[in-house]
């Protein structure tokens, strides 16, 4: 754990301005960025002889616009003999909660076969910005992940080579992941009609 | 060429400047998205140069079933069903893999047995998954009976799955916070004879492969990716590991119980379809001898009602006694249940579940023979209950079949997944196919496209 804690010192040193949290919640180390200071920090991550974050292992967002928001559904709600639903299962060490003000993060998990260790940034996205910086260019890999980022959340990619949907189709009307999506929305058939 | 032959009046005539060089012109082929040689469904065009491949296009998402959307919208145990058919050739790993990431935030711990049994399925599972990527791989380049050998030993092997789930493909066998039943008595006896059959077909498909001048051909030299490559595409799994580089879930972040058992990685040298056929071949000898040892040193552990004295008590009749609150008469004794129950009695219990009570459904003894085991059950299965994971955010990852095999589960504290993200290990080999493909020739599209083992079930979710 020590040498965990002295990587997520080690970035907060270099890029004081960049870093707004950082957390080991279960073990997993995390940072949370600005996102104007994301390709460089993913830069020194990758050839920082301390780091040698080779793989990126995962990319993908999340939507925490309803976050702790859900309906409360209980048993016989409608009845009107509501059960209180039950509370959550206490956690000694909390997790510090979602970032505030910004409706999407993007994910980044990195790990190194050097090192064997690994590391998350957590970049939030604000709703009325919805673009950052592509890491294609450092990890080819990112380039599919970024891609389906698009297709599920509508988060673009500046500087992406070829930002298309991946997973829908090109007619699909929205990013199917994101919060206010209704699963069970239909979307027109397409193709030809016999 | 050096015969004369009259030129047919019907050929294109030369184009203008009468340039002496043949006229050449790029040609798209299109394969799939329902071609035989493609597994599942993907379509990929190929600009061709001749028969050299200059440029490749792969286009996803035929098999697009919102499976995370899907995992927001049930409680933690429903997601169980999806994930079998994330990955449907090795679907006890991917069960695995999810609940080790909902018990990770969760907290909690598996007993040690449960442990063992979960590397003993997954490693069944990877030899399926093996078996089913090098049989097809070898039926495409022509070797039928290699096909109809491999799948044969996978048959044996699905007896196996079927002896524990009670299902050959879509399992469902894990639970967060345990397994559905513990392993049938006579499991490792059965193991043992499947084991015997599959290493003699797969020395008799080694020595039909191997020395088989087409297949070799074929497989040496095509498909070739360096270890850089193949890091920066975030490619692992035996894909990585036939280009050299050893990282292996299993020995770099071992999870489980791997970190006791003695097993070997096989890497290749060249990261041709050669290496990643001859790496896939040794880490199915390699997952036989981890099943091996983990049966061999499978912990009995603590047993609350011994079978052998316990009085078998039909368990329909222990609901009548209990219905009528006589529990004295069947204190100690334990139930006597249908096949679907088989391996999850009470006495069982504390070899397969954690005992954490708000996670794990209790034993159908305890849930029809008093209120407290009524009342657990209830708690677990009513709607506005169920697991209640503290808010947070988790990464796990396994070593799936085909790579690592990452779950990233985010909880807002309800009884649902607030966020449940996949990485499928296909994704990134598939996305670096163009570097695969490109300065090939069309023909090693099928055994490059074969070594990949593309499962459209966790590539398009």
């Amino acid at each position: 754990m020590s040498a965990a804690v002295s990587l997520i010192d080690h970035v907060a040193e270099q890029f004081p301005e960049a870093v707004i949290a950082s957390h080991s919640y279960r073990g997993d180390d995390t940072l949370v960025l600005r996102h104007e200071h994301l390709h460089e920090v993913a830069q020194f991550l990758k050839n920082d002889p301390a780091f040698q974050m080779n793989f990126l292992m995962d990319l993908a967002a999340v939507d925490y616009s309803v976050f702790g928001q859900g309906p409360t559904q209980a048993f016989f709600a409608s009845s009107g003999v509501a059960l209180r639903p039950s509370p959550q299962i206490p956690d000694d060490d909390p997790w510090p909660g979602p970032p505030e003000g910004a409706r999407f993060v993007v994910v980044y998990h990195f790990f190194s076969t050097i090192h064997k260790h690994r590391l998350r940034l957590v970049v939030p996205v604000d709703e009325s910005a919805l673009e950052i910086d592509t890491v294609s260019d450092l990890w080819p890999g990112a380039n599919w992940l970024e891609r389906e980022v698009w297709d599920m959340f509508g988060i673009g990619f500046h500087g992406h080579p070829d930002l298309r949907r991946i997973l829908m189709y090109d007619e699909f009307e929205g990013h199917p992941l994101r919060k206010d999506y209704p699963v069970k929305k239909r979307q027109p058939l397409i193709g030809p009609v016999n | 060429m050096s015969t004369p032959t009259e030129p047919k009046p019907d050929l294109a005539p030369p184009a203008e400047g009468d340039s002496p060089e043949l006229q050449t012109r790029d040609m798209l082929l299109n394969i799939g998205p329902a071609h035989p040689a493609m597994h599942g469904i993907v379509r990929i065009v190929a600009r061709l140069d001749g028969e050299e491949v200059k440029e490749v296009d792969v286009e996803i998402g035929y098999l697009h079933r919102a499976f995370e959307k899907m995992s927001e919208e049930v409680d933690y145990n429903g997601v169980m069903p999806y994930t079998d058919r994330l990955n449907y050739v090795s679907p006890f790993i991917n069960n695995v893999g999810y609940c080790m990431a909902v018990e990770k935030l969760l907290g909690i711990t598996v007993p040690e047995r449960c442990q063992y049994v979960r590397v003993i399925v997954s490693e069944i599972s990877r030899i399926t998954d093996h078996l089913t990527c090098l049989g097809a791989s070898a039926m495409e380049l022509g070797a039928f009976t290699v096909f109809l050998y491999m799948i044969k030993a996978r048959e044996y092997l699905w007896d196996l799955v079927e002896m524990v789930s009670g299902a050959r493909l879509t399992v469902s066998y894990c639970r967060v916070g345990g397994v559905k039943a513990d392993l049938p008595d006579e499991f490792a006896e059965a193991c043992a004879k499947a084991f015997e059959e599959t290493r003699q077909i797969l020395a008799e498909s080694e020595t039909l492969l191997i020395r088989n001048r087409i297949f070799t051909d074929r497989m040496k030299g095509t498909g070739v990716i360096s270890a850089e490559d193949a890091i920066s595409y975030g490619i692992t799994g035996p894909f990585l590991r036939a280009s050299g580089c050893d990282y292996d879930v299993r020995k770099d972040c071992p999870y489980l119980v791997y970190d006791r058992i003695d097993f070997d990685v096989p890497v290749g040298t060249t990261g041709d379809n050669m290496d990643r056929f001859l790496v896939r071949m040794e880490e199915m000898e390699q997952s036989m001898r981890i099943v091996e040892t983990a049966l061999r040193d499978l912990p009995a552990g603590p047993v609350m009602v011994d079978p052998g004295t316990g009085r078998p008590i039909p368990a329909a009749r222990m609901v009548d006694l209990a219905k009528m609150g006589d529990i004295g008469a069947f204190a100690g004794g334990c139930a006597v249940v249908g096949p679907t129950l088989e391996g999850a009695g009470l006495e069982r219990y504390p070899l397969i579940a954690t005992d954490d009570k708000r996670v794990f459904l209790p034993a159908k003894e305890n849930a029809y023979g008093n209120i407290e085991g009524l009342m657990q059950q209830f708690k677990l299965v009513m709607l506005g209950h169920g697991i209640r994971a503290p808010k947070g955010e988790v990464y796990q990852a396994v070593e799936g079949a085909n790579g690592e095999l990452g779950f990233y589960v985010v909880s807002d504290g309800s009884g649902n997944a607030y966020r449940v993200r996949v990485r499928p290990p296909c994704f990134a080999i598939m996305s670096a196919l163009p570097l695969l493909l490109v300065g090939d020739m069309v023909a090693d599209i099928v055994p490059t496209f074969g070594s990949v083992n593309m499962i459209g079930g966790e590539l398009d979710r």
